[in-house]
């Protein structure tokens, strides 16, 4: 474990750009330590501290003491008296024979002298803490093994959690761990110290604090948290005229604009998913991505669980431009063009009769009717209806919506507003253009930029890169990474993970969560309360001290420690949510916006959607193994950042996929390979952000192409009168289900899946004619009892199975990741992905229904071992290597897998997953960490696959048995049940009659893929029950 | 299956199977001039050209090892490929030689003796390199070495019974270990004459040493007939074991395209075609190298040629009773299973096999073909290639798209897939080589049983 404190220097930045960097210039320049070494160096014995002596007497020394020792300043007599000189000498001979050894300490494993409290070695404990994205927090619990965090799942009692998480936040325990994050403070790219960039803030901060900040910049991310908002507040007091910036490339600014231009202030907004019978949602992937996605998805699966004694559901109109997982579960799914949306939020707007608002009047026939459908739909479910929008249409179009919810009855029942939850939120992007205005015109003396990366990540005509380099500005940069930013600034500090600091963050309707550590900063980072504390010249300030000061007075009655120790334990402060604001529509909002949209010009030629990917979204994980690796949703990509196209535009431009083409946007141009997407509008293409980046580290380095250099102030995310023209050559992408030509292999796979009936759909009327209609595709006089082999009684004991209701899967890998980071599951990289051998134990097939042109609907299949009872692997090992548990479960013992594979190749399911190679890193010394305990790490030659988490049930049963009870229906969930936003996954004991799989095995939904195979699966799917509109129909 | 009841056949005795004016001294001198006398320049060519292929199979099975089997193109779905293939293929072209041995030796199809030496050689050569598959495609393969074998042991574990890959183990090594027995007690006699004719002291004794003792009496020829033909009898059921047997790999899974019944008799109709084929493909140039023309007669010739017509036409069979079952079955899988055949990605292989198996070989009907050594030789490389590609068809090709479409996938063998392969061939041929070089490839005292003397003192009786 001692390499992980050892100070690793990163990879340099490049020899040409140091020319280019050059200290702010000072009047004189001041004695730093380094120089003051420098002196004393090369002389010795008694003249050594006579030199000290004349060297403290210099004013220089006097200036460097109260810069490196502020708090000691004071203490420092004028004159060096008898018995200081003592000390430091003293100090000084004891101190220097630590610098000379470099040996590491030897390490020897002992047990614990004193027991620590609560820890017992083997079992884990569970802290309560909260993972931020754009400022918003999702409540955790965080698994702890040993002081390891290795786990994370959803806090139950957090509003935004509900106990699951998605996809990212699951991810973040391998970001806390990833050896590429900066390990050390570094100035001009060498390894420099924290107290020697206090010391450079301290002496920058004094020249503002003359000037009262006028030169002070501080850029962030959103905050919400109310310390950090409060220091911050407590900086900008100082320094009245310093700015701080806020920049998010996934900021809802055109959110908020359109909220503000309809209410006339900036609320926040928060969707009660729950509430509504009708949603539309436009180019909104509203049930993965963005604030609040995790409890969308609940809420809206909770209305889709059709029961025959309550055969009602929700209903989902999308229209967008590519297909999301929001837009596979929708009941109509209408692809349109972004330049079609406004029109489209026009039309709905004059059909549900908002004030105003005139229909366009060239609306295709197609979104005519969409339109008709859905406005009348909305209308008819008043107070039960809710539209909702993407931030990649215009500001206009938010306010038209906000009118289009409020003249519904919306506003208040499935759309609340309330006081902002950011900290004096902003337009994000307007505050990064004024800060790169300022930068330019030289106002900027000291920059302070945390967790942003504007370098990579700022539309391109900002330049942001060009605009940081001021020779008069001192810019400090604060992040995980020592990014493309930070690359550009003189100074760049290491932050600390969440899971490694203290502090605070409001979630999406205001709930404040406390951010508790689960392990000390590993390289040392600090927090951005941290880093704003030091600003305010305490340096030493911990986060553990500023969130308890903050916090003292807000919880003090009766007992500040008792109040806050139970927010810390149950991860937020109670009654924190914030008010729903009483909101009233601005008289003429709706018309503006209306002729806003109208005005706007026509979009010509092709255009280009850029979109956040699914998995590191705008690049902010892109270091993160597991989240390249995650096969995206609807495209099962990994890896890469393709244009995606719809097959007729594909044909239109003569490209295949993995084709070469060559955007060019508004002068800028980028080639990149294309991908072929049904289900997306034709005459759209469309890029994902996130890729092409320079610095992110090992994983994320030279992925893809940066959307982002294409990115521009006016046209963030679409771009119109795009030319894609097939260029010279192709590059090999990776990906997890079909790998061939679109036509032959796509067309093949969709028809045959349809064929074998792997998933079965069904229309509401058809639930409440006949609720067992998924039963219609069986074998007529099939016994899947039927065997050769006599039949094990599994009737006593547990009996252990899994329900995965289809109905409620969006698709959106929150389990694929929760599978990866229990099971210690290793990253293979892109070109093992290619050839077939990615590790995921549980994968979501997709599939396209009715034709490639357009497709009738997406369906998404989560897929893990079926666990059958008569496995069709276990026969054919030789080693008997996997064999049948007295409770059902298909057992893999790895110690004696010789790898065969045979049982691979008879698994109907394709569900194993061999070690073709080492995947496992075994050398990196953090990865160690973060590996479950409980789950043997696989090394090369051996077959391994899901298990329905094993060590999880065989702890509980052990327990119970222990106690001489009986496992309690819910005590035992698998890890990609607990992470599953939308609880689609049930599993628990057939043998309990009472519990909730038995129930769901019940459900005259439920049904088992290749049941004809008569391998008796364990693992049974729920079918999909559509509610589509009738009008529509045909 | 005797000559006589193939179609077209012509009356037996048409050709001979011993060149007219051979005695016994003059078969001894020209086939044991071939161990004996000076090789030609490119006799070492060849076999140093086989020998490095066969250094190559050791460098690919040595990255193997420190590797990993991802340096191969399997992958999920296809968790088997080259290597299974390859074993298939080695295991079927391992059959001319027994069958010839002892099928040929109790039908008493006396055309045999001068190829039966030279062919179970090859079975044996074939085993071997066949058996280096199923050990080295294993992922753990220190392991597989012996967890599959029934051994006690302080796990108390036995390997799984039910396993096809199991009764592998025995089938093939049971093979292999009576297939050698039988070869060895064959060569005995002839051994003794090696060693009686060795100039030189140390080769003296070591011909002396593998001869154990023969000393050409009455009852050492008694023993050594019982012992020959009880072997004989030992190995005729294994010749339609074996391959039934490793059938059973495919025929007892699940997958579409394995899971038939018909796999047991068409595998063996076709490793016998595939061994037949391959003898041809060895004894060709062979008897024209060593001008053995005179013990290997067109006879022979045409009567290989005949074997792999019929069994060719069993394998042809079978390829058509697998479309007309998986059309008849109406079952969706075995109908999708025919159609990725047919009009897959990798069709083109299936019409190869097509074209190699079946169409390849019907100038057989023909006996202007049969006699050709030219034609002969050509069908039978289409022969090779094809039962290849047979291979191929039935084990990636089935793999590659099963019963969910999301987990199709393509099978892309990598350079370590065919260095291993090519290494194979290259291991069997230097076998060969070293086997002509030092044991006589025709066995002497069978060939002099064909004299005309033998025959008369066998009248006389």
């Amino acid at each position: 474990m001692s390499d992980v404190s050892s100070p690793v220097p990163t990879a340099a930045p490049a020899g040409d750009c140091h020319a280019e960097w050059k200290r702010p210039p000072a009047e004189k320049p001041p004695l730093d330590l380094a120089t003051v070494r420098g002196r004393l160096e090369g002389q010795r014995g008694p003249q050594y501290w006579r030199s000290l002596e004349e060297v403290a007497a210099t004013p220089e020394f006097e200036e460097l003491l109260h810069r490196e020792f502020p708090r000691f300043a004071a203490e420092w007599p004028a004159g060096v008296s008898r018995r200081n000189f003592l000390q430091l000498a003293g100090a000084s001979l004891g101190l220097a024979g630590l610098t000379a050894c470099t040996r590491q300490p030897i390490e020897r494993i002992v047990p614990y002298v004193k027991q620590p409290e609560e820890i017992l070695p083997g079992r884990p404990l569970h802290f309560a803490t909260a993972a931020t994205l754009s400022g918003f927090a999702t409540g955790l619990l965080v698994e702890s093994h040993e002081g390891r965090p290795t786990k994370i799942e959803g806090n139950p009692d957090h509003p935004a959690s509900q106990g699951a998480t998605d996809a990212v936040t699951q991810a973040s325990i391998l970001g806390l761990y990833d050896p590429d994050r900066s390990q050390t403070t570094l100035e001009l790219g060498r390894i420099s110290t924290w107290r020697g960039l206090a010391t450079a803030l301290m002496a920058a901060l004094g020249e503002q604090s003359a000037k009262s900040g006028a030169g002070l910049r501080i850029l962030t991310g959103p905050v919400t948290g109310p310390t950090e908002a409060a220091l911050m507040e407590q900086l900008l007091a100082d320094y009245p005229e310093a700015v701080w910036h806020r920049w998010d490339p996934l900021g809802a600014d055109h959110q908020r604009r359109g909220v503000a231009a309809a209410f006339g202030a900036p609320h926040s907004i928060r969707y009660e998913v729950g509430r509504a019978d009708v949603l539309v949602a436009l180019d909104a992937d509203f049930l993965t991505q963005g604030a609040g996605a995790v409890r969308h998805a609940r809420e809206f699966a909770a209305r889709r669980r059709v029961t025959v004694d309550g055969p009602q559901m929700n209903r989902l109109y999308v229209a967008e431009v590519s297909p999301s997982p929001t837009g596979s579960v929708a009941d109509h799914r209408l692809p349109v063009r972004p330049s079609q949306l406004p029109a489209l939020v026009r039309a709905l707007a004059a059909r549900v009769g908002v004030d105003g608002v005139a229909a366009p009047a060239d609306l295709e026939p197609r979104l005519e009717r969409f339109a008709a459908a859905a406005a009348a739909d909305l209308a008819a479910h008043r107070g039960r209806a809710l539209v909702v929008a993407g931030e990649s249409l215009p500001a206009a179009a938010h306010a038209l919506i906000a009118a289009i919810n409020d003249a519904l009855g919306a506003t208040g029942e499935t759309v609340v507003y309330g006081e902002p939850i950011e900290a004096r939120p902003v337009d994000g992007l307007a505050s990064l253009a004024d800060l790169a205005r300022a930068l330019r015109a030289g106002a900027v003396d000291l920059l302070v930029i945390s967790g942003v990366n504007p370098v990579y990540d700022a539309p391109a005509d900002l330049d942001f890169a060009a605009a940081l380099h001021q020779d008069k500005t001192l810019r400090v940069h604060h992040g995980l990474y020592a990014d493309e930013t930070a690359e550009h600034c003189q100074w760049h500090l290491p932050a600390a993970h969440y899971l490694e600091s203290w502090g605070d963050a409001r979630a999406v309707d205001g709930t404040v969560s406390l951010v508790q550590p689960l392990i000390e900063p590993l390289y040392g980072g600090k927090s951005l309360a941290e880093l704003i504390a030091a600003l305010l010249g305490r340096t030493e300030a911990s986060g553990y001290d500023l969130l308890q000061e903050h916090w003292q007075e807000k919880l003090g009655e009766p007992s500040f420690e008792d109040a806050f120790r139970r927010a810390l334990h149950d991860g937020l402060v109670a009654g924190s949510a914030l008010v729903p604001a009483a909101v009233a529509l601005a008289p003429d909002a709706a018309a503006a916006a209306a002729a806003a949209l109208a005005a706007a010009p026509a979009a010509s030629g092709l255009e280009l959607a850029l979109r956040p990917d699914a998995s590191v979204l705008d690049g902010r994980f892109a270091n993160n193994g597991w989240l390249q690796e995650l096969p995206k949703p609807i495209t099962k990509l990994t890896w890469d950042n393709p244009v995606m196209l719809s097959p007729r535009t594909a044909e239109a431009l003569g490209v295949h996929n993995e084709d070469l083409v060559e955007i060019e946007a508004g002068g800028r141009r980028l080639s990149a390979p294309a991908w072929i997407l049904p289900g997306q509008a034709d005459g759209t293409a469309l890029l994902h952000l996130g890729y092409g980046r320079r610095r992110a580290g090992r994983i994320a380095d030279g992925l893809g192409v940066s959307a982002f250099a294409l990115q521009t102030s006016e046209a963030r995310w679409n771009l119109a009168g795009v030319t894609v023209r097939k260029a010279r050559g192709t590059k090999p992408l990776a990906c997890t289900q079909g790998h061939y030509a679109i036509r032959g292999w796509l067309a093949d796979e969709t028809e045959e899946a349809e064929r074998r009936h792997l998933v079965r759909v069904g229309t509401l009327e058809r639930f409440r004619d006949n609720p067992a209609f998924a039963a219609d595709y069986e074998h007529e006089g099939l016994d899947p009892n039927l065997s050769l082999m006599p039949g094990f009684d599994y009737s006593r004991g547990h009996a252990w199975a899994m329900t995965i209701d289809l109905g409620a899967c969006t698709g959106c890998n929150a389990c694929v990741v929760a599978c990866q980071a229990e099971n210690n599951i290793p990253v293979v990289g892109q070109d093992q992905v290619r050839r077939g051998r990615e590790m995921h134990w549980i994968r979501i097939d997709r599939y396209f229904r009715g034709g490639l042109d357009e497709p009738e609907g997406i369906v998404s299949q989560p897929i893990v071992c079926m666990q059958c009872e008569q496995a069709p692997c276990e026969v054919v090992c030789p080693v008997a290597a996997t064999v049948h548990s007295s409770d059902g479960l298909n057992d893999m013992v790895y110690n004696r897998c010789v790898g065969t594979r045979y049982c691979s190749n008879n698994c109907p399911y394709k569900v194993r997953r061999f070690n073709f190679l080492l995947y496992q890193d075994w050398e990196t010394p953090q990865f160690k960490l973060q590996r479950n305990p409980d789950v043997s790490v696989r090394s090369r030659g051996v077959m391994e696959k899901c298990t329905y988490c094993v060590q999880r049930i065989n702890r509980v049963r052990i327990a119970a048995e222990r106690d001489g009870r009986r496992v309690e229906d819910g005590a035992i969930q698998t890890a990609c049940q607990q992470a599953c936003p939308s609880q689609a996954i049930h599993f628990g004991d057939l043998n309990d009659p009472a519990s909730k799989v038995a129930a769901t095995k019940r459900d005259p939904r439920n049904y088992v893929l290749l049941g004809e195979l008569g391998t008796r699966p364990r693992t049974s799917y729920l079918a999909v029950v559509q509610n589509p509109n009738p009008e529509l129909a045909g | 299956m005797s000559v006589a009841d193939l179609p077209n056949a012509r009356p037996p005795g048409d050709l001979p199977v011993l060149a007219p004016g051979h005695g016994p001294a003059s078969i001894t001198d020209k086939i044991s001039s071939v161990v004996f006398g000076r090789m030609p320049i490119w006799f070492y060519v060849a076999m140093a050209i086989a020998f490095g292929g066969a250094m190559v199979l050791l460098a690919s099975l040595t990255k193997l090892v420190f590797t990993g089997i991802g340096i191969w193109g399997n992958n999920q779905p296809v968790g088997w490929g080259f290597d299974i293939i390859n074993f298939v293929w080695w295991i079927g072209i391992g059959h001319a030689g027994t069958l010839i041995s002892a099928i040929l030796l109790l039908l008493r199809q006396e055309w045999r003796t001068s190829i039966n030496r030279f062919a179970e050689a090859m079975t044996l050569f074939a085993v071997a390199c066949a058996l280096i598959y199923p050990l080295f495609h294993t992922g753990r393969p220190w392991l597989a070495a012996y967890w599959l074998l029934p051994y006690p042991n302080t796990m108390g574990m036995w390997p799984n019974f039910r396993s096809p890959l199991i009764w592998d183990v025995f089938a093939v090594s049971t093979y292999a270990s009576v297939s050698a027995l039988f070869w060895y007690i064959g060569l005995i006699p002839d051994l003794a004459v090696m060693r009686d004719k060795a100039k030189k002291l140390w080769q003296r004794k070591t011909y002396g040493l593998f001869s154990m003792g023969w000393r050409n009496s009455a009852r050492h020829w008694h023993n050594y007939e019982s012992a020959y033909l009880l072997l004989a009898g030992l190995s005729t059921p294994l010749v339609l074991s074996v391959h039934s047997v490793v059938s059973f790999d495919f025929a007892s899974g699940q997958i579409p395209g394995w899971h038939a019944t018909i796999f047991p008799p068409y595998f063996v109709a076709g490793a016998v075609f595939a061994g037949f084929a391959m003898v041809l493909t060895l004894a060709i140039p062979l008897r024209r190298a060593f001008g053995l023309e005179d013990f290997i007669t067109t006879k022979h010739l045409d009567n290989m040629g005949r074997v792999m017509l019929v069994t060719g036409l069993i394998v042809g069979y079978g390829y058509v009773m697998e479309l007309f079952t998986a059309w008849y079955s109406g079952n969706l899988y075995e109908m999708y299973m025919v159609k990725n055949r047919l009009f897959g990605p990798y069709s083109w292989i299936y019409y190869l096999l097509i074209v190699c198996n079946i169409l390849a070989i019907q100038p057989l009907w023909l006996q202007r073909f049969r006699r050709s050594v030219v034609s002969l030789w050509v069908i039978s490389m289409f022969v090779n290639f094809g039962m290849w590609f047979e291979r191929f068809v039935i084990i990636p090709m089935s793999l590659h798209r099963d019963f969910l479409p999301s987990s199709w996938d393509m099978y892309n063998p990598t350079r370590w897939d065919f260095a291993t392969f090519f290494g194979s061939i290259g291991l069997f041929l230097a076998l060969m080589f070293l086997f002509v070089r030092v044991l006589p490839a025709i066995a002497m005292f069978e060939m002099k049983t064909l004299t005309p003397d033998a025959k008369i003192k066998e009248g006389a009786h």
